[in-house]
């Protein structure tokens, strides 16, 4: 059910309809496990060239297409093929799996066992955050249910093709939202993520097999892209972007939540279905994919010359709200979490909050990490306690840089971003801070709450 | 170790769900830690003899993984998220109203021992933040007169407990 009439609900149509039970029978009463029938009935092949020409894009994080990266799984080992989902959201900012799982279990699971069909996995997992407690209680009654229909398990629906489905409980480390981290983890390992090459997931994944990692959302998009059919599925959205995004708005607008949309503006997002800032606010700045991505700034110009050719100069508001738009302008639309910082948000302050996220989250595997994002932290601390030495803004930066492209994973990246990015569109603003806070002796509480860096 | 029988069947339930042994350190943890209240090296020797691994390996995952613990806490567990969209709407007023209700420090057991109170990162609920975990129940839209009614609601509780 749309809360907006901007919204173009297809994963999650049914998810606040009154009356709308999490049970296979309220799932099937409403076309439920049809696809799965039908898809049982196809070539697998089939099934993959259709998610491929739906041009449907990983909607995890990096975006890759889901079709593509079904079409690297290594056939030629002989080794059992792992599906696994990323149930994982943790990259704050983002909510929209919890929706999903929450409200409509059973499309996840009719997604992943389609899928699953469709590459030959013998098994899948899905791999819950343990912040999510009553996800995992309410995935593995679906699964129960779905069992009992044949839906999961053996020989399903008669088609010789076998799969089971284990949930899988993480315990609260963000880094097992990087794929390679989390095949560790469900292999009963810390979560250090792997280096690519050669630990390609697809071809060596979980216990060395060739693996399938897909978002919840994505893999929700498969049973409408078979129900709809590729051509129709492109059609929503931009070439390139195609079929909706849950987009998770957090932080100073009107009407916070998750909305499903297609080929609006992030204009549209915030200001007609978010209502705009809080009374008496103005929009100072937006994190648009996850707290990782680079920060726009408002009254910012984002110009350039998109693939054709045609130059484009936007203000924020103008941003296309898909991969490429948000790419066009600088930046990424990664998990769709977007955080809106109004004008009583301190932007080191912000930066101060997150660097205690990110030093409290890095594996500690590669040194640039493991100490640069400490030292960031410090840095911003001592910023937001008033001990700001005259060279922390540059620091900051140098640390940055020496983080960025050094890691083993994009971790790396989402440290260095947020840094760089701020630096380079409010860097008078943390340098009028920093002198500012150093010199008063006044009251820094209101700083100190929004660290919250304990 | 002293394993309730219900721990010791989603023991025995989780191991064969995996096609190695090992993918079950997590599950078990997971269980005892339900089970004791904490995992202690005896737990982490007890699941290496179990799965067949070094304790060494157990021991590395304990410590890797926030949300495993070595040390007691208090009977509810109560957890403020911190991090950004929580914090702008004013998480640590929340978290500050519940260590005083409880006249406790943070990460500290209640001198009743009814709470712990600890900052979590993202709990995945920005659009209705602040937000908290209190066990496996997760509040949302939360202020001080709000943190005051949970609160009060937990000290019933123990009342009837």
């Amino acid at each position: 059910m749309a809360i907006h009439p901007k919204e173009e609900r297809i994963i999650l149509k049914y998810a606040d309809e009154p009356g709308y039970t999490p049970d296979i029978d309220c799932y099937m009463k409403n076309g439920g496990y049809e696809m799965l029938k039908k898809a049982v009935g196809m070539e697998k092949q089939a099934i993959c060239d259709e998610v491929k020409n739906s041009q449907l894009r990983g909607r995890g994080g990096a975006g890759f297409p889901a079709g593509v990266k079904w079409s690297f799984v290594d056939r030629k080992s002989g080794k059992p093929v792992y599906m696994v989902c990323n149930c994982d959201e943790s990259e704050p900012g983002t909510f929209k799996d919890r929706q999903i799982v929450h409200k409509d279990p059973h499309q996840l699971i009719e997604g992943i066992i389609i899928s699953s069909f469709a590459t030959d996995c013998a098994k899948a997992f899905i791999y819950i955050r343990e912040e999510m407690p009553k996800g995992a209680a309410i995935l593995n009654q679906a699964i129960k249910e779905a069992k009992e229909k044949n839906f999961v398990g053996d020989d399903i629906l008669g088609s010789g093709y076998s799969c089971d489905i284990v949930v899988h409980r993480g315990a609260a480390a963000y880094i097992c939202g990087e794929e390679t981290g989390l095949i560790e983890s469900l292999e009963g390992k810390r979560a250090n993520p792997r280096i690519k090459p050669p630990y390609f997931p697809a071809v060596l994944g979980l216990y060395m097999c060739p693996t399938i990692v897909n978002n919840v959302e994505t893999l929700c998009n498969v049973v409408h892209i078979l129900r709809m059919g590729a051509d129709e599925f492109a059609k929503i959205g931009r070439p390139n972007n195609t079929g909706t995004r849950i987009w998770c708005v957090s932080g100073g607008v009107k009407r916070p939540g998750y909305y499903e949309v297609a080929g609006i503006t992030l204009g549209e997002l915030v200001y007609d279905i978010c209502g705009g800032p809080k009374d008496g606010r103005t929009i100072k700045a937006i994190i648009p994919g996850g707290s990782s991505m680079k920060i726009l700034k408002n009254g910012e110009r984002f110009t350039g010359k998109d693939r054709d050719g045609n130059e484009y100069d936007w203000g924020i508001e103008d941003i296309p709200l898909d991969y490429d738009g948000i790419a066009a302008a600088g930046s990424m639309s990664g998990s769709g979490g977007m955080m809106v910082l109004d004008d009583s948000v301190e932007i080191p302050v912000a930066l101060a909050n997150l660097m205690a996220f990110y030093s409290h989250e890095s594996c500690g595997q590669c040194t640039p990490c493991r100490e640069g994002s400490l030292w960031l932290k410090k840095i911003t601390t001592r910023m937001v306690h008033g001990q700001a030495r005259p060279e922390d803004v540059d620091l900051m930066k140098s640390v940055a840089d020496q983080i960025e492209g050094r890691t083993i994973c994009a971790f790396g990246f989402a440290v260095a971003w947020p840094v760089q990015s701020y630096l380079a569109k409010f860097e008078d603003e943390f340098r009028e801070f920093a002198d500012r806070h150093s010199r008063m002796g006044g009251d820094r509480s209101a700083a100190k709450e929004l660290a919250c860096n304990h | 170790m002293n394993l309730k029988p219900e721990t010791l069947a989603e023991i025995e339930e989780a191991i064969p769900k995996y096609p190695e042994k090992q993918s079950a350190v997590m599950p078990l943890l997971h269980a005892i830690q339900k089970d004791q209240g904490l995992l202690t090296n005896e737990a982490a020797e007890w699941v290496a003899v179990k799965l067949e691994i070094a304790p060494i390996h157990v021991l590395s995952v304990i410590t890797f993984y926030p949300f495993f613990r070595q040390h007691k806490i208090g009977r509810r567990h109560i957890r403020v998220c911190r991090t950004l969209s929580c914090a702008m709407a004013g998480g640590a007023k929340v978290c500050d109203k519940m260590l005083s209700e409880f006249d406790t420090g943070l990460n500290e057991v209640s001198p009743d021992g009814e709470v712990t109170v600890e900052f979590a990162e993202c709990l995945a609920s920005c659009g209705t933040a602040p937000v908290m975990l209190v066990d496996d129940e997760l509040y949302e839209n939360l202020d001080e007169a709000k943190a005051q009614e949970i609160c009060e609601k937990i000290k019933a509780e123990a009342m009837q407990a």
